[in-house]
């Protein structure tokens, strides 16, 4: 039989706020243990919770990047349930009417571009963490993260495959990141997927017992335990069992789920409204003001520099993979002494060639990024001086392999690209009178060759361009020092 | 100058004067809490070393002029509000050792205003009671009789105040844990709007329904103590941000005019006798001071005990899931696993009211029972909200007995939790629609115990129900008078 698989993904992101979401306790990862735990936080007798506007802010930037309905009354709700590291016996969260309803994520897969609808995403905040070693047979209660506001991002099931559930993961991640509401680390547990998995025989309308996944905390695992719930749901239909609803553990060592409860075990949550927060109203003035605020989203600029700067949907892609890079390249674009296309309205302006820009961005700024595990935003060049550099290759000043001993200067020691140039004496030679000279040069003293060429044998032209780049130095401007030599070879 | 028969404004007055020094006041009722409260059992705590160094402190502001209408004034508050450095039980074994290491926004208040903390009042254990029998220190004891109940849940509070052992007292009122045992006590008690007063360090029972107030013997003491008590508070998302008000400001407006609404329903059969008579007698009274009797109904008052016992659980059962042993106040000292910590801890933590109200609220949530007990109490709550709004077209006030008895003996109701809930029949719809509500006293009923008249007026009427109780305290002497137990 053939089998198809159905997934759903619910994403807990944690929004990049100063303070919790309840709570004016800081946020910020890798502080002592409780060091960042308020009266709040801990659930002292008597305090109460306060809203964090940031949050809800970032709620809405979310909502508009997905094209979803943002709420304008959402309501808090106590889902109750006691754990140590839970300090109030209930986790405050949004459960009947969240702030952000509906949208959808698009994804590119194999060339395929797909839209993945998303159910919902709600405000809630983090629970603390408990901590089993080091403690002596004891437990440890670390409530810093307790309050840390988390938007919990939940999809429909709509994706077929594990890929496809990775790649709708790295879009929501590069997504997040990109409108500036999470940091993205999966380390720290900033971007944390649970994935809801179910198969059913190809051409069923009903979807298969599912089981839901966690602790996928990379996209390998992610792709790696997907794969394998599918093949254990398949094997097990096959051998005439039944998938019994349950979630599962992903223990990445031994690359398999394992049952972590029941569905039998299930708790009772008793979701109620919070008394201690009104409803959430969110109207649309705000929502305006942040619609107006937010960036140019990937996608969409992406597709403008395919249609705008003709550059190829791979490079498209790969430049709008994070913010920070799509960022460089428009600086790179933006060299003030030159128009720009991106922005310019004059279209006599000059201005640097978009796919050079592309090229070097993804070739060589690249690899030496890669190569000292720096982001672009750190990177040892600035837009100013790469787009410096450019512009002496797209002028004819230096040949594109003179520009990456000059890239490599400016990489080791900064400076601009123009005196590099000037200081080791790299500028092409572009000047028809001390080419031509060369070239007479050549001619006079290669007379068996000139006789071969001019019989005939066109690949000797090569001998004579590799003979005058050489003498050059390697500076002949190349389409120069090809148009003498055939003036000159001509018979 | 008989100090513990003074009025704040004397009080102060004296302060200003310098007559009186702070510390001599406190002094004094120090000395009559060491003297009397042995036989009521109104405090839980006391620090007089403590109190004593406030008191010296406002000394200092007094002496530098820096005086407002209750520095230098002692006041015992509510064991339900954290006190930094006080311990704070709200009358439960399980916060028995829970020092508070903050201030809750009324403890603040008090300390801005230069008003020492006598000490903290005992209570129904987390409020759970109108009797004060369920605190885990002990019942409180009615000065007027000393076999009856206070009531509760504030009813520390209200016997201090009632034998005079503090000039005034904070409490709390869920479901009429003020104005229940200021009317047996015979005293003043006023629960303000839902969202005047900061629920912030005020350890919750029932959220939505949880209002911090005063009591006190007149009606302008408790204006006196209400313009400090109240006050936005942003750490509390329900307390609501009004311009400043001075509650004493309108006292002596005459009455003339003025429409009461009488509810046929709060002049049943269920109210005794002796209460109905007070309380007939108490609205002659306003009659001779210029106001009409309008008839009113409130149709679902019968459904508000119900009502209250679906919510109040509900909010509780989860406000309560915090005291679970694991990060402060009691902890089981033999336990296995986590499971057997959370377990003892709260069965031997928890006494059987609280235990009874985490269980049915527990239950009320529950899957496949919220939507007939919760949603459908959320419903009727609306109803009652409405009643109250359609009344208040056709009068100014509504008055009714605060109780539908005189105060009851101890131990008389501890086995019918239903017969104990009824006691708050007229003052819990007040609560389920957010609206202020006062008790005066208007006599003695039963046993000579006393009777207490129900004020309830429309959203932010605060000012103008202390009117109207003020001009009847200013014809009447019910409010003057104490028990003996206080005079001795």
């Amino acid at each position: 039989m053939e089998w198809e698989t159905v997934i759903g993904l619910e994403t807990h992101t944690q929004l990049r706020t100063l303070s919790k979401i309840f709570s004016g306790a800081s946020t910020a990862f890798g502080a002592q243990p409780n060091a960042q735990a308020s009266a709040v936080d801990i659930a002292l007798p008597g305090v109460l919770p306060v809203m964090n506007r940031a949050a809800v802010e970032h709620a809405i930037r979310f909502g508009l990047a997905v094209g979803a309905t943002v709420a304008a009354r959402s309501i808090f709700a106590r889902k109750n349930y006691f754990y140590p590291d839970l300090p109030k016996g209930y986790q405050i969260s949004q459960y009947e009417i969240p702030v952000v309803l509906g949208g959808a994520v698009r994804v590119t897969l194999e060339g395929v571009e797909r839209s993945i609808q998303l159910t919902r995403a709600h405000l809630e905040e983090d629970a603390g963490k408990s901590l089993h070693e080091d403690f002596h047979g004891l437990s440890g209660i670390d409530l810093n993260r307790a309050g840390t506001p988390l938007l919990e991002i939940v999809t429909e099931p709509d994706m077929r495959s594990a890929a496809e559930a990775v790649a709708y993961a790295r879009a929501l991640h590069r997504l997040v990141m990109w409108i500036g509401i999470c940091d993205g680390n999966m380390q720290e547990g900033s971007f944390r997927c649970d994935a809801n998995v179910s198969v059913r025989p190809r051409g069923q309308k009903e979807y298969g017992t599912r089981c839901e996944i966690k602790n996928l905390n990379s996209f390998r695992f992610m792709e790696k335990a997907i794969e394998f719930e599918v093949r254990r749901q398949i094997a097990l239909i096959e051998e005439g069992g039944t998938v019994v609803q349950e979630t599962r553990l992903y223990d990445a060592d031994r690359d398999e789920t394992r049952p972590m409860r029941s569905k039998e075990d299930a708790q009772d949550y008793r979701y109620f409204p919070d008394p201690d927060l009104l409803p959430l109203v969110i109207d649309a003035q705000w929502v305006e003001r942040v619609r107006a605020a937010l960036p140019e989203l990937p996608d969409a600029m992406a597709q403008r520099f395919q249609s705008v700067l003709g550059l190829s949907a791979y490079d498209a892609g790969v430049i709008t993979a994070s913010r920070p890079l799509a960022q460089y390249f428009e600086a790179l674009l933006q060299n003030p002494k030159l128009g720009s296309r991106a922005s310019g309205s004059d279209p006599e302006a000059l201005y640097l060639d978009p796919k050079l820009c592309a090229n070097w961005l993804c070739g060589e700024l690249s690899a030496a990024l890669h190569r000292e595990n720096l982001e672009v935003e750190h990177s040892r060049i600035t837009p100013g001086q790469l787009s410096g550099l450019l512009v002496r290759i797209q002028d004819g000043t230096i040949s594109g392999k003179t520009a990456k001993e000059v890239f490599e200067a400016l990489w080791q020691e900064g400076g601009e690209a123009d005196a590099i140039i000037e200081a080791k004496g790299l500028r092409q030679i572009s000047d028809d009178g001390a080419l031509e000279k060369i070239v007479d040069q050549l001619i006079a003293e290669n007379a068996v060759q000139v006789a071969e060429y001019r019989s005939g044998k066109d690949k000797v032209f090569g001998f004579f361009v590799g003979r005058a780049m050489k003498a050059s130095g390697g500076r002949a401007n190349p389409i120069q020092l090809n148009d003498i030599l055939k003036k000159k070879l001509a018979p | 100058m008989n100090l513990a028969h003074t009025s704040l404004r004397q009080l102060a007055a004296a302060l200003r004067a310098k007559t009186l020094s702070s510390r001599e006041l406190a002094q004094s009722y120090l000395d009559r809490i060491a003297r009397m409260d042995p036989q009521l059992n109104s405090f839980i705590t006391l620090d007089a070393p403590r109190t004593l160094a406030a008191a010296d402190a406002a000394d200092v502001r007094i002496a530098q002029g820096d005086t407002g209408p209750l520095t230098g004034i002692p006041i015992a508050h509510k064991d339900i509000f954290c006190a930094n450095g006080w311990l704070t039980t709200c009358g439960s074994k399980m916060l028995s050792n829970f020092v508070a290491p903050y201030d809750a926004h009324v403890i603040e208040q008090f300390h801005a205003a230069g008003s020492p903390l006598l000490g903290k009042t005992n209570m129904d254990e987390f409020a759970m009671g109108s009797s004060n029998e369920t605190s885990y220190f002990g019942p409180v004891k009615n000065p007027w009789d000393l076999a009856a109940v206070p009531g509760g849940s504030s009813g520390g509070s209200a016997a201090a105040v009632a034998a005079r052992l503090t000039p005034a007292a904070t409490g709390t009122d869920t479901g009429g844990s003020i104005r229940q045992p200021a009317s047996l006590c015979g005293i003043s008690g006023i629960k303000p709007t839902y969202g005047r007063v900061s629920r912030y360090g005020m350890i919750a029972y029932a959220s939505s329904l949880d209002q911090g107030g005063v009591l006190a013997p007149s009606a302008e003491d408790l204006a006196l103590v209400l313009n400090t008590m109240v006050g936005f508070d942003a750490r509390d998302s329900t307390c609501l941000e009004r311009p400043a008000e001075d509650f004493t400001a309108g006292l002596d407006k005459p009455l003339a005019g003025l429409r009461i609404g009488l509810p046929r329903e709060y002049f049943s059969d269920g109210v005794s006798a002796d209460v109905a008579n007070a309380i007939e007698a108490a609205l002659k009274e306003y009659e001779r001071l210029g106001a009409t009797r309008v008839d009113i109904s409130l149709p679902n008052t019968k459904l508000s005990v119900p009502v209250y016992y679906v919510l109040a659980p509900a909010e509780a059962s989860s406000n309560l899931s915090r005291f679970d042993g694991v990060r402060y106040g009691y902890r089981a000292k033999d336990y296995g696993d986590l499971t057997d910590l959370y377990e003892r801890s709260r069965a031997e933590g928890f006494g059987p009211e609280v235990k009874r109200r985490i269980l049915t609220g527990t239950y009320v949530l529950s899957k496949g029972y919220y939507d007939a007990y919760y949603l459908q109490a959320q419903r009727v709550r609306r109803l009652i909200l409405d009643d109250f709004q359609q009344a208040f077209t056709r009068c100014d006030v509504i008055m009714g007995p605060s109780s539908p008895t005189v105060a009851f003996n101890i131990g008389e109701k501890t086995s019918d939790p239903i017969q104990m809930y009824l006691s708050d029949i007229f003052t819990i719809s007040v609560n389920l629609a957010g609206l202020p509500g006062l008790s005066i006293p208007v006599g003695f009923g039963a046993q000579q115990r006393p009777v207490g008249l129900q004020l309830i007026g429309d959203y932010f009427s605060e000012a103008h129900l202390l009117n109207i109780a003020h001009q009847y305290q200013q014809a009447t002497d019910w409010h003057a008078q104490s028990p003996a137990l206080a005079k001795a």
